[in-house]
């Protein structure tokens, strides 16, 4: 009773704190622990949920209202937490650690990016670029796109173990990343380092601002790839991923197709990517190789990490919390920093403005990522929220 | 046509030169990686880090001598050596300590974990020196200070001339390579490094202290990683924090290429790899017509890994990779 009340109460206060102070990174912090609070508060099962689809589908575009950043914030958090729920299927539940993942969400982003812009024109020539409307079909599009990457991928590579094939996933992320840097010669396809803008976005319903269509969109596409990994997670396929994952040589001799299981989960977790990625280029309009980076794989895999690899909701915690500490936190620390700088404040005798102009706090992503792997694997490493199944493996002394 | 042939011929000697420069480089850290992989079968991901952190060494030593205007004051064979032992002690030691902090308390896991946290290391890493770098110079991409003497061309022939630099490179790499080659198979600690490759059990019962062998290889390593980031820093001058992570991948290339564990595979194929890149990035933009440029020697590189993995997972030198249960 008492947790009931203290759920409705702080999802309540943090969300007047976040309209009454809008600017305040605080409060908005607040408001999301609120939410992590009731997610695991001992309430009825229907109060929970209440409470969190009137926070998420009232409270956040209420907030986005007085602060349009704090949408940005969600939206982006949202999309990684669909990356780290389709790398949680390749790493979390296969086993299989694949170190080049923003691969296919670069797959996705350049379908969507080539068609849905004039630079089309430049390859078939005229006709360019689609309307808005072939969004829709292009989610599908991208999801396939893909997801064929993801089999050619894997077709040849998936023979290989472990650290082997990490290492050559990562490779491959890294090829492709090469390739839309340099493939605007002899044919112009990516435009090279200049990337590609503009890039239309579908018309949105009921004359619905920017923000607020793609936080909606993000939510949804959240909702159904929640439910797509629960029903494989208890499917058959899940189960073999998993029998794969703690043994491949008992998987195969109880008669699981490795080769077709692998496959599988390299295409699932590539097409998640890839609908993202289509969904990527036409919230930022415009699109460059720089966005897909080694750093950008590493990110997501610390997103799976900290929240528990093979847990849903993990991945989920894991891709905010982590989202929030680059959006927020770092870049909260930088502003306040050159706050302090400017108005001449001196610690222990030290002036700040005295500081080099290097430093920077928030260019330390790396830094925050590299942390985050080393403490949890040494300290936890089934993460913050651990998969049942998951918890037991690793526990020592298996009881 | 015949013009290009006419050229492919000419620029030979300096590809060739370039690719056996590049080649050492790559020797010398692939070390790293396979000795360390020999010992305990895992890829440690932060030797790219070790190696810059080498490389930096190197340049704060010769800033701070610049600085001193000490530079050309002492012979510059003595300055390189001292920046080179600087660079070789601080990334054994750094190489040791990230295995005392990050690895070891992982070794019973499951064999993903210790990589992950050796990816971790890196980032960290990456970080940490341009942190520092930041607060200390306020600059965090460095450029090694020239040396006239280095800069010196000899005449070979007369159309062919070397830097006296890349000559020291080249010694130095040999020399190195040399003495690596003693240690491991002329000493005693060299036998205990190869019976822990071997059968870590087994040579425990031997009486060998297995955890001190494995910080030794660390630091051999890391050492050779550190003396490979300053000649890294000498013969192409500039560095970043982020310069190591495509050489140190290129190295495991190699390492692999040569059969990852194997200490002379290490050498071979780094300069298998040095070589082919270095023609791959002059050669294959005047063979395809300028379709394809020089920045796709990276694609190569990587390419040569996959095919390697996929159709000779043993290397070159082929030591058959066993698989850990």
């Amino acid at each position: 009773m008492i947790q009931a009340l203290l759920s409705v109460g702080l999802v309540a206060a943090s969300a007047l704190g976040v309209a009454t102070f809008p600017r305040s990174v605080l409060a908005f912090l607040l408001f999301q622990g609120s939410l992590v609070f009731v997610y695991r508060a001992r309430i009825p099962e229907l109060l929970r949920w209440s409470l969190l689809v009137v926070a998420l589908l009232v409270l956040m575009p209420v907030i986005g209202y007085f602060n349009g950043y704090y949408l940005e914030v969600a939206t982006q958090v949202g999309i990684f937490v669909v990356l780290a729920l389709g790398l949680n299927i390749v790493v979390g539940l296969a086993g299989l650690l694949d170190l080049g993942y923003v691969a296919f969400f670069a797959v996705g982003a350049y379908s969507w990016a080539i068609f849905g812009s004039p630079h089309a024109n430049v390859i078939f020539g005229g006709g360019f670029p689609l309307a808005g409307g072939w969004f829709y079909p292009f989610l599908v599009v991208g999801l396939c796109t893909a997801a064929l990457t993801g089999v050619l991928l894997g077709l040849p590579v998936l023979r290989l173990h472990g650290d082997y094939l990490a290492i050559v996933t990562l490779g491959f992320g890294e090829v492709i990343r090469v390739l839309a840097n340099n493939l605007d010669k002899p044919i112009n396809i990516t435009n090279g380092p200049k990337g590609i803008t503009p890039i239309s976005r579908p018309p949105t319903p009921f004359g619905l601002p920017y923000g607020e269509y793609f936080y909606f969109l993000v939510l949804l596409l959240v909702v159904v790839v929640v439910i797509v990994n629960r029903r494989l997670e208890n499917s058959h396929i899940g189960r073999a991923w998993e029998a794969i994952r703690e043994d491949e040589l008992a998987a195969r001799s109880m008669g699981v197709p490795l080769v077709r299981m692998k496959l599988m989960a390299f295409a699932c977790g590539a097409s998640f990517a890839g609908i993202m990625g289509v969904l990527f280029s036409a919230k930022q309009v415009f699109i460059n190789p720089e966005s897909f980076t080694f750093l950008e794989s590493i990110g997501v895999l610390a997103m799976v990490i900290l929240g528990g690899m093979g847990s849903i909701p993990g991945a989920i915690l894991g891709a905010t919390v982590v989202t929030v500490l680059n959006l927020q936190v770092l870049k909260g620390f930088s502003l306040w920093l050159n706050e302090l700088k400017n108005a001449g404040v001196t610690v222990l005798g030290y002036s700040l403005a005295d500081l080099p102009t290097q430093f920077e706090p928030a260019k330390y992503e790396r830094m925050v990522f590299g942390i985050i792997l080393v403490l949890m694997m040494i300290f936890r490493p089934q993460g913050i929220f651990p998969a049942r199944r998951r918890q037991r493996e690793l526990t020592p002394h298996g009881s | 046509m015949s013009m290009d042939f006419e050229l492919l011929v000419r620029i030979f000697p300096e590809v060739l030169l370039d690719g056996i420069i590049l080649g050492f480089m790559y020797a010398l850290i692939a070390l790293g990686y396979t000795m360390v992989y020999g010992v305990l079968e895992f890829i440690n991901f932060a030797h790219s880090e070790i190696f810059i952190a080498g490389a930096f060494i190197g340049v704060e030593i010769l800033l701070g001598l610049q600085g001193r205007g000490l530079l050309e004051g002492f012979p510059w064979p003595l300055v390189l050596l001292l920046a080179l032992m600087a660079g070789m002690a601080a990334s054994g030691l750094l190489a040791v300590t990230i295995e005392r902090v990050a690895y070891r308390p992982l070794r019973a896991a499951p064999r993903l974990i210790p990589l992950i946290s050796a990816i971790g290391v890196s980032f960290f890493l990456q970080d940490f020196i341009r942190l520092f770098e930041s607060l200390w110079r306020n600059a965090f991409n460095l450029v090694y200070p020239s040396m006239d003497a280095l800069n010196h061309r000899l005449e070979l022939t007369a159309t062919i001339d070397v830097s006296v630099k890349s000559l020291v490179v080249i010694v130095s790499a040999l020399l190195m390579l040399w003495a690596l080659h003693l240690i491991v198979n002329r000493t005693k600690v060299g036998t205990a490094i190869r019976a822990v490759a071997e059968d870590q059990a087994a040579a425990s019962l031997m009486g060998i202290d297995v955890n001190r062998i494995i910080s030794l290889t660390f630091l051999i390593g890391g050492a050779m990683g550190g003396a490979a980031g300053v000649l890294f820093g000498v013969q192409y001058g500039l560095i970043n924090p982020y310069s190591g992570f495509i050489p140190g991948l290129k190295a495991f290339t190699a390492a692999v290429l040569g059969g990852i564990g194997n200490i002379p595979g290490a050498m071979v194929g780094g300069l298998v790899l040095g070589l082919l890149e270095a023609f791959a990035a002059s050669y294959l933009s005047l063979l395809t017509g300028g379709a394809f440029g020089a920045e796709y020697k990276d694609i190569f590189a990587f390419s040569v890994l996959i095919l390697i993995l996929i159709f000779r997972p043993k290397g070159l030198l082929g030591e058959v990779v066993r698989e850990r249960a």
